[in-house]
């Protein structure tokens, strides 16, 4: 997991790059068009356009500074290529049209116009699949006052999970390092799923991962290090799951709620908790001025479900 | 049973509500025999904590009789008389092995929500808001203790409610300001704040050897309990400049450790009192400093400005120039009350203090709203409510 994700970064870095160019390319060229649209026309070979190519350089710089700024730059990669079958449309109509100064000229920026767009085609695309592939990576880090062999004890029976990972009903082993989870869903719809353990470094390192035919697929790992000092172990925890596409994957992502981060989070409180306590600390079920003693809104780290 | 419940600004009520049931093995259930009110509460009571939610049942100094104990509970027993301390602590964690009591990394099950404000998290308290763990609180009949093996004293001579009530919180908190001073003898203490963390941190003064303690405040009531019953020399706020009478009752030199017992609804004269006014209530800062920048101001160079005042939030236009270029330490904390029970009921019991002094109200539980209503409005000379269920 670790290699293939090393693997990824390499190439999602050149990918970026790719983007970025991209992306002052488009910046570039809207100045041009905001700024020059005089020379631009002539250059293109199409008579002066005062408005239209102005607007058409606002849309390019919008492009170009989303893909530069914001996260996910693949939808405003799409952006572009829309953007330049716009250009390619206005080209051919100003090539038959009384618009047309320099028939050679045109033709040369109509084939510089394709050209870019092929690399932005690729581009997109390409950023599309990356990701759609990634699926959601979620680490959280805890330190424990207890010893690694305790920790990787109680990890390592998988059926202890559901005591501290509050979606889950049950984990029960079915044998041959293989697992059968049911995590609660709404609504009481169960989402249900093998794993097998894929690394088990007693008191180090336990890695899992659902097998072919997962609703969910996921993997992870958790990680058991002593601290420095004698002060007990740090734990943390990576996992990657992929939510499947339609309704099933809008109820995983509710599953794991809308901050898995914090989810994984509470998850090592509750962890922490039974390691050092004994117990989990709760309020539900005390009482309060109103029918239920505890507030969904606010005690999302108690309830279970 | 009955319990005093928050439902909105200035709106408590005492409900009928179900009887608190044993939840965890380290749990106890205490019949209540006292509980006050605390000067924190009323920050509650005026809607200035933040995750209350209707119907919360408040209040966190309390003591009473052990009814149920769970089976990991071996130090208590039924019958048992105990005071509880308001901070909820598993006495496992790396802070509470340390004495950082109310630093517990267990107790507080809403702890993601309090990091989100604070970084990391508090430890529980009762009755104090979901942020600080949703734990019901204290006034009311019966309370559930968690971790009842490592909180509560048990009380076995025969010293009043009222003499003992106050380890639960304002004592010890009083206490812990004044040790975080780090009084040399010789030492002069100002202490902003004459209400009961104010006295209680004057006494303390006095009991870690502090040669003078003057007092600030601005209610002729609290003044005067301050000088007459806890013999601190006093400036009243609203007569003299305090910077100029401390600089002048301490030869120039100032204070060398300054106590903020006000906390984030603090008072001040003219313009600094309504820009802070306005920005608390447009939300832009969450507590009104003046204590706090006034003891930065006053503190000798090279002093300790020790903050037992409550403060929940964000800060405004704080001197730290001063802090800098005066090389002040700034201690704070809510309170490890666990660290300091045992050596306080030592102190009352050999007569060193009786704290029962600052009590100017005991009312029955059914009348909490109205001891709330007449101690924030400070009437009828109120320091100090005891309630009786």
């Amino acid at each position: 997991m670790r290699n293939l994700s090393e693997k990824e970064t390499g190439s999602s870095q050149a990918l970026e790059q790719f983007a970025n160019s991209l992306g002052w390319f488009s910046i570039a060229l809207g100045l041009a068009e905001v700024f020059a649209p005089r020379a631009l026309a002539k250059f293109i070979g199409v008579k002066e356009q005062p408005i239209l190519l102005p607007a058409l350089g606002l849309r390019e710089i919008t492009s170009g500074v989303g893909i530069l700024t914001q996260g996910g730059p693949a939808g405003w990669l799409w952006s572009r290529v829309a953007g330049d079958a716009i250009d390619l449309g206005l080209l051919a109509t100003a090539y038959m049209s009384d618009a047309c100064e320099d028939e050679d000229r045109i033709e040369a920026a109509a084939a510089a116009v394709a050209g870019v767009t092929a690399a932005d085609l690729v581009c997109a695309v390409m950023l599309s699949r990356a990701e759609g592939n990634r699926g959601k990576q979620i680490s959280q880090t805890i330190t424990v006052g207890r010893t690694p062999e305790e920790l990787y004890g109680f990890w390592r029976r998988l059926d202890n999970l559901p005591r501290i990972m509050r979606y889950l009903e049950s984990v029960r082993p079915i044998g041959d390092n293989r697992s059968h989870w049911i995590a609660r869903g709404p609504a009481g719809a169960d989402v249900e799923w093998d794993a097998e353990i894929t690394d088990d470094l007693p008191n180090e390192l336990i890695a899992w991962r659902s097998l072919p035919g997962a609703d969910v697929e996921n993997s992870g790992q958790v990680h058991f290090q002593r601290a420095p000092g004698g002060r007990g172990t740090i734990v943390r925890v990576e996992m990657e799951y992929r939510p499947p596409a339609g309704g099933l994957g809008a109820m995983v992502a509710k599953l794991f709620g809308r901050a898995p981060e914090q989810e994984i989070q509470i998850d090592l409180y509750r962890f922490k908790q039974i390691m050092e306590t004994g117990q989990v600390t709760t309020t539900e079920g005390q009482p309060a001025g109103r029918p239920t003693s505890t507030s969904p809104m606010y005690d999302g780290g108690t309830t279970r479900g | 049973m009955k319990a005093n419940c928050w439902y909105d600004k200035h709106d408590m009520r005492v409900e009928e509500v179900p009887d608190p049931k044993v939840l965890d093995p380290r749990d106890a259930i205490i019949k209540i025999t006292s509980t006050a009110i605390c000067g924190s509460d009323l920050h509650i009571y005026n809607g200035f904590i933040p995750t209350m939610e209707k119907g919360d049942i408040v209040g966190h100094e309390f003591m009473g009789e052990v009814v149920e104990v769970g089976a990991n509970v071996k130090n208590l027993s039924v019958g048992d008389r105990v005071v509880v301390p308001f901070p909820i602590s598993c006495g496992n964690c790396f802070f509470c092995q340390r004495g950082l009591f109310s630093c517990c990394e267990n107790s507080n099950p809403n702890a993601a929500m309090a990091e989100q404000m604070y970084g990391h998290a508090p430890c529980g308290i009762f009755g104090y808001s979901h942020m600080l763990g949703g734990f019901a609180g204290g006034q009311a009949e019966y309370a559930r203790v968690p971790f009842a093996d490592v909180g509560p004293i048990k009380i076995e001579s025969n010293l009043t409610d009222d003499q003992v009530l106050f380890l639960s919180d304002i004592f010890p908190t009083g206490y812990m300001a004044a040790e975080n001073c780090g009084i040399q003898p010789g030492d002069t203490i100002a202490v902003w704040g004459c209400g009961p963390v104010g006295l209680f941190a004057i006494n303390s003064a006095y009991l870690l050897g502090a040669e003078r303690v003057i007092a600030i405040d601005r209610f002729p009531e609290r003044l005067r309990m301050a000088s007459d019953k806890a013999k601190a020399e006093t400036i009243n706020y609203e007569e003299k400049d305090v910077f100029d009478t401390l600089k002048e009752m301490t030869g120039g030199r100032g204070p060398d450790a300054c106590i903020d017992a006000v906390g984030m609804e603090g008072h001040a004269h003219g313009a600094v009192h309504v820009y802070d006014r306005v920005k608390q209530a447009m939300m832009s800062e969450t507590g009104r400093p003046i204590a706090l920048r006034e003891a930065i101001i006053a503190c000798r160079k090279g002093g300790t400005v020790s903050v037992p005042g409550v403060y929940g939030g964000i800060l405004d236009k704080i001197p730290f120039g001063a802090v800098v270029n005066k090389a002040l330490t700034i201690k704070s904390g809510q309170t490890h009350v666990q660290r300091y029970m045992r050596p306080l009921l030592e102190r009352i019991q050999r007569g060193d203090i009786d704290p029962s002094y600052i009590i100017t109200h005991h009312m029955p539980l059914d009348q909490a709203p109205e001891g709330y209503r007449i101690f924030c409005e400070k009437e009828d000379e109120c320091i100090k409510v005891v309630l009786k269920p």
